[in-house]
């Protein structure tokens, strides 16, 4: 199908016969790309005078089926939209309904949430910077990074039993509590963890090749990070402070210690630089969890009806054998307000946020998604413009698009 | 939860601005045509630097709606972390709200999606175009008159083969 220019990249007159412009399709089937997404370049020799972005090869329809699945089956389909970290989208996904559903969660139930959604902050920031490493030249730099995200995904089988697709969350609690077992391996984590993150450093912080091909490239200032709507780690490496978890607490980060990273350059190296501490700055928070997981109840109390009640309870009281029927019965599930409100948490790509619409049902009448890839790679013809042909690995690396988000 | 300041500045601009709150949310309905002057106040005066988010509601089948489509807009400061929602209700078939583009950059992609899945024009867009679906795509998805399975594009999709391409 015919690709029309974007008007807001008016750098070239159309008009004009422009026959020293080379017109390059870049994707959707290419291995830098590393997810299904299409760019036509308009090059000058070795430099992008134009990039125009063609997306929706992976569109599946993901808020349409949120309109027929109900709120537990679709945590499923948030599973596969950034699929490096499941458990934000879970988090996120849940945090939404339950906010829709008024519903305050124990305090166990938060802390476990916080140690999973940080464990997969340093699992996504493992993969975009080892993704960028690979794509620069430092393939030693991207093994190191993998076989600490095995770590993470061992820890993550042992909590839940899937490694890829978690699906951990529940309407009002989880899926499983943390067992000793896991409490083991986080530990065991968090004790080499950093070991495997000042090797990291040594790798590439002060690296020529790496350092020369990212330093300076794709510079995002503070104002057009606000003003396109950048956030997370992206922003936080143009100056912009906003982090989430400090400005508008969710589940347990108020209890704890940590710094929001932040970078002044809004270089692909300072948005490298800017995941590299956060993923420090995660292990803090997670170290300090793990230690003070407070006692009692993962779900919310019987009462509430919205999470499955123990075997215990179903079997002991008439409270819980009442609502394992009624939560467990097709046409009956629990109900919602007719009422509309949005949740938000800060993901390890930005801020993830989902808008759901309750119609008295279990079953969501409209569920967005703001997924943080589709508005970071709008960014991308931006940051791109002037470029040469192989910074595009670059900062389409340090930007982290997941075309499963990017396109839902 | 918003700033006082903010609802009554809604309300200096448009006196029939209904203001709602939920789970610690306000919202703020405004008609169609004060939509931008809304925004550039919200903007300019009340330090809204970051647009979050830009979607739209489908309200066809649901219970005691009045309006068909329900345009969501997501507003955020960077410096106080103040929220606010802004609504906009239309009908068909005059479906038409000006873009904010030109107050934030970011609204390209979020209104380029809300034209391409629910057919809501956004007048003064720069690039008008669908995003995720098909240029030569017909229907709106993610209306509610839509089936979830479609209605059979999958299925007579053109092949093209590697002469045509």
């Amino acid at each position: 199908m015919p690709l029309t220019p974007a008007i807001t990249t008016h750098d070239i007159a159309h008009d004009e016969p422009q026959d020293y412009l080379w017109t390059l399709n870049f994707g959707p089937q290419h291995p830098a790309t590393h997810t299904t997404l299409r760019l036509v370049l308009k090059l000058d020799g070795e430099r992008v005078v134009e990039a125009m972005p063609d997306i929706g090869y992976l569109h599946s329809g993901f808020e349409k089926i949120g309109e027929s699945l109900n709120f537990n089956q679709y945590v499923t389909v948030t599973d596969r939209m950034n699929y490096i970290s499941p458990m934000a989208n879970n988090v996120a996904w849940h945090g939404a309904v339950e906010r829709l559903l008024g519903l305050e969660l124990p305090s166990r139930c938060q802390y476990i949430r916080t140690i999973i959604c940080e464990l997969a902050r340093i699992s996504d920031h493992l993969l975009c910077n080892g993704a960028v490493g690979l794509d620069t030249g430092a393939f030693t730099f991207f093994m190191y990074a993998f076989n600490q995200r095995e770590a993470i995904y061992d820890i993550f089988e042992t909590l839940c039993g899937a490694r890829f697709t978690n699906s951990y969350t529940r309407v009002g609690g989880l899926m499983y509590d943390i067992t000793p077992l896991v409490v083991e391996k986080i530990r065991k984590f968090c004790k080499e963890f950093p070991k495997t993150l000042d090797d990291m450093e040594r790798l590439l912080n002060r690296n020529r090749i790496f350092v020369d091909r990212t330093k300076g490239v794709g510079v995002l200032s503070k104002a057009e990070a606000t003003n396109r709507s950048a956030t997370g780690p992206i922003a936080r490496a143009s100056g912009v402070t906003r982090d989430l978890r400090k400005d508008d607490p969710y589940l347990a980060y108020k209890d704890f210690d940590f710094k929001v990273c932040c970078a002044t350059s809004g270089d692909c190296f300072a948005r490298y630089l800017v995941r590299m501490s956060e993923m420090r700055e995660s292990l803090r928070i997670v170290e300090q969890a793990i230690e003070n997981i407070p006692a009692g109840p993962v779900n919310v109390a019987v009462g509430e009806r919205t999470a499955l009640p123990t075997k215990r309870q179903v079997y002991s009281t008439i409270e819980g054998t009442i609502t394992h029927f009624e939560l467990s019965m097709a046409n009956r599930g629990f109900e919602t307000p007719n009422e509309e409100s949005y949740f938000a948490i800060e993901a390890p790509n930005g801020e993830l946020g989902f808008y759901v619409v309750g119609d008295g049902t279990d079953v969501a009448y409209r569920a967005r998604c703001r997924p943080p890839s589709y508005i970071h790679f709008s960014l991308f013809p931006y940051l791109i413009r002037g470029h040469t042909l192989s910074d595009i690995v670059a900062v389409l690396g340090s930007l982290n698009i997941i075309a499963a988000e990017l396109d839902r | 939860m918003a700033n006082q300041a903010t609802v009554d500045l809604i309300h200096l601009v448009s006196s029939g601005a209904k203001v709602s709150e939920y789970a610690g949310q306000t919202r703020v309905v405004v008609p169609a045509d004060v939509l931008f002057v809304v925004m550039e106040r919200l903007k300019k005066q009340r330090g809204f630097d970051l647009l979050v988010d830009v979607t739209c509601v489908d309200y066809l089948h649901y219970r005691d709606a009045t309006d068909r489509f329900g345009l969501v807009y997501l507003l955020a400061s960077t410096e106080s972390n103040e929220r606010l929602t802004v609504r906009v209700f239309l009908n068909e078939p005059d479906l038409v709200v000006p873009s904010v583009v030109a107050l934030w950059a970011g609204a390209d992609w979020f209104e380029r999606e809300t034209w391409d899945m629910f057919g809501v024009t956004f007048s003064g867009h720069p690039d008008h175009r669908r995003i995720l679906m098909p240029d030569d795509f017909t229907a709106f998805p993610l209306r509610k008159d839509y089936p979830l399975q479609g209605r059979g594009e999958r299925h007579n999709f053109p092949v093209l083969g590697r002469a045509e391409s």
